[in-house]
């Protein structure tokens, strides 16, 4: 039960990673990204490409593939997805989802549908013990290390510097915070260069974790939107939650019958959904 | 001076006859056309009922959604259920099926509806993964491997495919008139001025979480129709074809393509879709990378669509739900017609106003 229990736990810590780039743009322009998934997905097989022209240590290539990525998010807003926002929600939907479409099929051309992993030099199969019979993955470990680091550093941005309070006001209303001489669509761009940081860094750990194939990114998609919606939109603490709550719930499904978890984890979705539908930790941010 | 609502147009009453002239056609293929064409019939015509409804969903309703392959499977599953185990006859099972799909859908509307905008869109998602994971843990459906539809069996196969055949066709012409007919009528008017503005629909009276509420059920009855179509075509179901999310990828398509909020829409891009699937499928994966791309590409440059493109320089229109009103000068001749009743919302503050006259 306590394995269960702590097994759900760090996988929460992997569902925290997917989740937070989707709770960033939602909450800073009201964007869903319905690509959220493949973007994980498409930067696990960045860091596999990497790691097949240079042999270097995982974590160099990792933290080389973070600017990339931030980059990356940037001109996509900036050129992109700026052009869809607006009070229909119809074209960003359209746009993400034809995107995560696009990534599907290239990743499937260039790499085949071959399942892959990131070799991480050893870290995946090394373990702590902790008193008899209990052992944690250290790679689990750090994984959920990270998530928590990177929802404390999101929540500080946001609190305490002038670019999460340019956030803030772009996300409580745009018109005003633009005439108080905010240029929105770069701090929408800023925002999604941020969200992508934190992809790439969930895209690299879930392709050390496990392994990665071009068609998995709907299932992270809705792993991460799940997250969001238990814990309560406009909250990075609660998307923290939310994770742990999903992880926990997919964990004793699987340990039921390994069929049920992804199905447990749908359902206990529904049932925050039906009961609290402003999710378990909602911070009432308009 | 007086005034005029112009409910047809001649574009429109020509279309009509056009349209009973092709189907006239159309139903007599079992006699003369191969069977291959009356099979690709049926498949294409699953793809435009459900894209059809998915108009209307989102391109009426607003409500746009990820998750319609919920109903299209679910009515799928239900038909088979009905044809293997309850003796019901397939084809009979078809409408049964789709009023299934419909009946389900007011509990998925009540959780759904708890989400709105983006985040609508991806819990519909989840809730047809519920969907498709329910079907693959029940054992007597051949859980996740699927089953096939035996109730067909002592027919025989020409009879079958023309039957099948004429239930597609009936299928595609009852969903177009239904969604016409619907969009015409008084409660049409109402979605209008819903989807053009939402506050002010309900300022005028609109029971807007009403009305949303039908076109969903009215949407999962069409998508179940569809599904249920579909997989006695196929003789084949199983939970991943049945609740795939290209169902809505496709649909989407469709509908982006031709035209979202404007009946011509999902035929023009039904049509497309099946031109470009007959010639470029073989590509495979960068046949599909194209169909992405070119959505984007549409939704960022062509909003409108292919007929909305149509619509703005020949200001074509088959299916018009539009009321203008036309005004005449006194001495009977027309004068320009008025835009003023444009929107819905003003139509109906026109009507209004215009009462409110009468009753002094």
């Amino acid at each position: 039960m306590l394995e269960t229990l702590i097994q759900g736990l760090l996988l929460g810590g992997l569902y925290c990673l997917f989740a937070l780039g989707l709770s960033l743009m939602f909450g800073v322009m009201r964007l869903t990204n319905t690509a959220q998934g493949d973007f994980i997905i498409l930067g696990a097989f960045g860091a596999i490409a990497a790691t097949s022209w240079w042999t270097a240590h995982p974590a160099l290539i990792g933290l080389l593939l973070l600017p990339v990525a931030f980059g990356f998010g940037y001109a996509l807003q900036r050129y992109v997805l700026n052009g869809t926002l607006g009070k229909d929600p119809l074209p960003s939907l359209v746009v993400t989802f034809g995107l995560s479409i696009v990534i599907q099929n290239a990743l499937l051309e260039l790499f085949s549908a071959d399942p892959r992993s990131i070799e991480s030099g050893g870290l995946n199969t090394h373990s702590l013990q902790l008193g008899e019979g209990l052992a944690i993955g250290t790679l689990p470990l750090l994984i959920f290390a990270v998530a928590v680091l990177c929802t404390l550093a999101l929540q500080l941005l946001f609190e305490r510097t002038a670019l999460g309070r340019a956030f803030r006001a772009v996300s409580d209303d745009k018109d005003i915070a633009e005439l108080m001489g905010l240029d929105a669509k770069e701090v929408y761009a800023l925002a999604t260069a941020i969200a992508f940081i934190v992809i790439a860094i969930a895209g690299l750990f879930q392709g050390m974790r496990t392994t990665v194939s071009p068609s998995d990114g709907p299932l992270l998609l809705l792993f991460a939107f799940e997250a969001v919606i238990i814990g309560g939109m406009g909250s990075f603490w609660g998307t923290f939650v939310g994770a742990m709550v999903l992880g926990i719930t997919q964990q004793i499904g699987f340990r039921l019958d390994p069929g049920w978890g992804i199905w447990f984890g749908h359902l206990m979705f529904l049932a925050v959904l039906v009961v609290r539908p402003q999710g378990l930790f909602p911070k009432t941010k308009a | 001076m007086s005034a005029q609502v112009l409910r047809s147009t001649r574009a429109s009453r020509s279309a009509l006859w056009v349209g009973v002239a092709l189907v006239l056609v159309a139903a007599s293929m079992p006699w003369w056309a191969e069977s291959s064409w009356m099979r690709e019939f049926v498949e294409i015509a699953c793809y435009f009922i459900f894209a059809m409804m998915w108009n209307l969903l989102a391109g009426y309703g607003g409500m746009v959604s990820i998750g319609q392959q919920a109903f299209f499977g679910f009515g799928g599953y239900i038909m088979l259920l009905l044809g293997n185990y309850a003796g019901f006859n397939p084809f009979v099972a078809i409408p049964v099926a789709a009023l299934c799909a419909a009946l389900i859908s007011i509990p998925v509307a009540w959780v759904a509806f708890r989400l709105q905008g983006g985040y609508f869109a991806i819990g519909t998602w989840v809730i047809a993964e519920v969907f498709r994971l329910s079907f693959a843990n029940m054992s007597f459906v051949g859980g996740g491997s699927g089953t096939s539809l035996t109730a067909l069996r002592g027919i025989e196969k020409a009879t079958r495919e023309s039957v099948t055949f004429w239930m597609a066709l009936v299928c595609v012409v009852a969903s177009i008139a239904l969604v016409y007919l619907f969009l015409r009528s008084k409660q049409g008017l109402a979605l209008l001025a819903i989807r053009d503005n939402e506050v002010a629909a309900e300022s005028q009276g609109i029971g807007v979480q009403k009305m949303k509420l039908a076109v969903y059920v009215v949407a999962a009855f069409g998508a179940g129709l569809a599904g249920a179509l579909y997989f006695v075509g196929n003789l084949r179901i199983s939970p991943d074809a049945a609740f795939s999310v290209n169902w809505s990828a496709f649909a989407i398509f469709m509908v982006v393509i031709g035209g979202i909020g404007r009946i011509e829409g999902p035929i023009v891009g039904a049509l497309v879709f099946w031109a470009l699937n007959k010639f470029f499928s073989d590509y495979g994966t960068w046949y599909l990378l194209g169909l992405g791309l070119l959505a984007i590409v549409v939704t960022i440059y062509f909003k409108q669509g292919l007929w909305g493109w149509l619509q703005q320089r020949r200001g074509w229109a088959l299916f018009p739900t539009q009321r203008p009103l036309v005004t005449y000068a006194c001495d009977g001749r027309a004068a320009t017609p008025m835009r003023a009743a444009a929107s819905a919302i003003c139509f109906i503050e026109i009507m209004a106003g215009s009462c409110r006259k009468k009753r002094r």
